[in-house]
């Protein structure tokens, strides 16, 4: 034991739990891709991995291939961004309830990405990059706007918080909204279902973009997160014992930003997996960030693969947009967390 | 060399409260006591003599070096602070927080050294609260969270204590018990100490020398007899003040009582909240 068990009293030892949240990401990624409208066995889903062809041309290896494997890979790395940016907001706000759509962060987002289509630089051989930037700006615009207003005397009492992350959230919305009507009807469709919030057909391009910017967004959080851990003592008690809280937060509210603006760039407005994820994290392990920061990446992974395979077939043939499902899930954990609060945030 | 020395600090908030022109020193082991009025700028020179404000004239020095060149690790390592309210943000658990005290000694972002949870460990056992370990923050009572803010404190190792009052909100039991950690009675080799109260009389019943601050600037700086006369006090609290000495250790003590000796009604009503603060639970402490 070495004495390091009671930092974990009544958890999971942490690299037990992330050995199992890897392996319940891992047979997310196996059921997503075995199960739709043709159901495909294990045996086949293997070979069609692994390259061994029983058959050329099999449909099985086309679709795992082409289809469901990088739409899994493109729900997982989705669901670990919104996490991960959901976490980072809770670190640095003091504040369970902070999420990238609660706070209006995705609603800023989305607006960057508008802009961008606007100006014509989306399609289908637009440069990723530009628009995960364009939505990366929106984010962070509509994020400084929300810790701006609600700043009350250097602190951020929870209430304000939640109040101007809804007011800048409505806001950016109607930006979307407005811009949307501007919009050539031909283009439309696509910007409604993407609004809905979608993990429809992406190119490669795309997906190594968002695992690029998915890999920066958890390297700063993973370096950060003993900080964060202090921070939750408060700013000036972070200060006292030699965290430069400022630029801990400003750092981690930058990589929050970007890791939501790359995720609502390719999947639209996806709700509440930045709030249920953490939770359920810090359920299994424990308030500490160092054990949160990978399980949150793990976990927001599987959940959102897991929320597209329900979305996918839960009316089939007709496809649900999985912010429905994520919302559904998230909006009762939202009350019931707002309702339970004690003492302790900040307030 | 003198442990902390103050040296013409100036600093001022934008609402015009703050310290002007302080310069006082503290010696290796002393206890000082820091009392006044509200906004007096006790709050204040905690947090400039731990660097969360900076001086706009004048020097600190921490153990003869100043804390303008410490970085904030090292003078974390030196000076340790207990705030008036500890609040944890999210469900850590007891032993998790002290460790938070631990931080400025591992090596950048990782600690949880064997050392490290020795130390954890003995300051746990020193404030009473090793069989709190594993519980979670936020079942804890106010008098319990204040334990941990104190062994947090001290994981630290810190040559300096800074404690902003730190009784304030408990009851009898829990403000006994942090009285006797900060006189060093289970000897925990307390270093230096400067304790900030309202409670005037639990300051000059335990601290070896007191200073009285009124509109941030020193009034009194002396042993407690000097400090705590009628003179000093009527100016600084600008209210009647009746100063009389503890039948036992001879220290001086404030009237409690503010109604038997008839205070005009407007300096009353003016101040007390502070009398109520102070009366409550070091007049039986300090029998």
């Amino acid at each position: 034991m070495k004495g390091r068990s009671p930092s974990f009293g009544g958890h999971l030892r942490r690299p037990v739990a992330l050995l199992w949240m890897a392996a319940a990401l891992l047979v997310g990624v196996l059921l997503s891709v075995m199960v739709g409208s043709v159901d495909i066995d294990p045996r086949e889903v293997a070979r069609a991995l692994l390259g061994i062809r029983a058959v050329p041309d099999d449909p099985a290896v086309t679709i795992v291939r082409q289809i469901r494997l990088p739409r899994a890979i493109l729900a997982g790395m989705v669901g670990a961004c919104l996490a991960l940016a959901g976490l980072g907001f809770q670190a640095i706000s003091r504040n369970p309830l902070a999420d990238p759509a609660v706070l209006g962060v995705s609603s800023g987002a989305s607006f960057g990405v508008l802009i961008a289509m606007l100006l014509g630089l989306t399609g289908p051989f637009a440069n990723p990059v530009v628009v995960t930037l364009f939505a990366f700006a929106g984010a962070l615009l509509a994020a400084v706007s929300v810790y701006a207003i609600a700043q009350v005397d250097g602190r951020l009492p929870a209430t304000t918080l939640l109040l101007s992350g809804v007011i800048i959230g409505l806001f950016f919305t109607s930006c979307v909204m407005l811009f949307t009507t501007l919009l050539a009807s031909a283009e439309l469709q696509g910007v409604v279902l993407w609004l809905m919030g979608s993990l429809g057909p992406t190119g490669g391009r795309t997906l190594a973009v968002l695992g690029l910017v998915l890999a920066i967004g958890f390297g700063v959080l993973s370096r950060q997160a003993a900080r964060l851990n202090l921070l939750a003592l408060g700013e000036e008690q972070a200060l006292q014992l030699g965290v430069e809280a400022e630029r801990v937060k400003r750092v981690v509210f930058v990589a929050a930003s970007l890791i939501t603006g790359a995720a609502i760039s390719v999947a639209g407005s996806i709700g509440f997996v930045g709030l249920i994820v953490p939770h359920a994290a810090r359920l299994l392990l424990g308030p500490d960030h160092r054990g949160l920061v990978p399980a949150a990446g793990l976990l927001g992974g599987a959940f959102l693969i897991l929320a597209d395979l329900v979305a996918r077939t839960v009316a089939a043939p007709t496809e649900l947009p999985v912010g429905v499902i994520t919302s559904f899930c998230g909006a009762p954990l939202f009350i019931y967390l707002l309702r339970s609060r004690r003492g302790g945030e900040a307030s | 060399m003198r442990s902390v020395e103050v040296q013409g600090v100036t600093f001022r908030y934008r609402t015009g409260q703050g310290v002007e022109d302080v310069t006082f020193r503290v010696s290796p082991g002393e206890l000082l006591g820091v009392v006044g009025p509200n906004s007096a700028g006790k709050s204040t020179l905690l947090r400039l003599l731990s660097k969360v404000v900076t001086p706009e004239r004048g020097r600190i020095l921490i153990e003869g070096r100043e804390i303008a060149a410490l970085s904030r690790l090292a003078l974390a390592r030196r000076v340790a602070v207990v705030p008036q309210e500890f609040h944890v943000a999210f469900p850590f658990r007891v032993v998790e927080v002290v460790m938070m005290g631990r931080y400025p000694h591992g090596a950048g972002g990782g600690w949880g050294s064997a050392r490290d949870h020795a130390v954890a460990r003995a300051v746990m056992e020193a404030t009473g609260i090793l069989d709190l370990a594993t519980r979670r923050m936020d079942e804890l009572s106010g008098g319990e969270r204040q334990l941990v803010s104190i062994a947090r404190a001290l994981a630290q190792e810190p040559a300096i204590l800074l404690l902003d009052e730190p009784t304030a909100h408990l009851d009898l039991r829990h403000a006994r018990r942090v009285l006797e950690i900060l006189l060093d009675r289970h000897g925990s080799r307390m270093g230096t100490r400067i304790l900030v109260s309202h409670d005037l009389n639990l300051a000059a019943e335990h601290c070896d020398r007191l200073l009285l601050l009124a509109r941030g600037r020193i009034a009194a700086l002396g042993r407690p007899e000097e400090v705590m006369t009628t003179a000093h006090l009527e100016a600084a609290y600008g209210c009647p003040v009746e100063v009389e000495r503890h039948p036992v250790s001879g220290r001086p003590r404030v009237q409690g009582s503010l109604t038997r000796h008839g205070a005009p009604p407007n300096t009353v009503s003016q101040h007390s909240p502070d009398a109520r603060e102070a009366g409550s639970p070091n007049g039986q402490l300090g029998n």
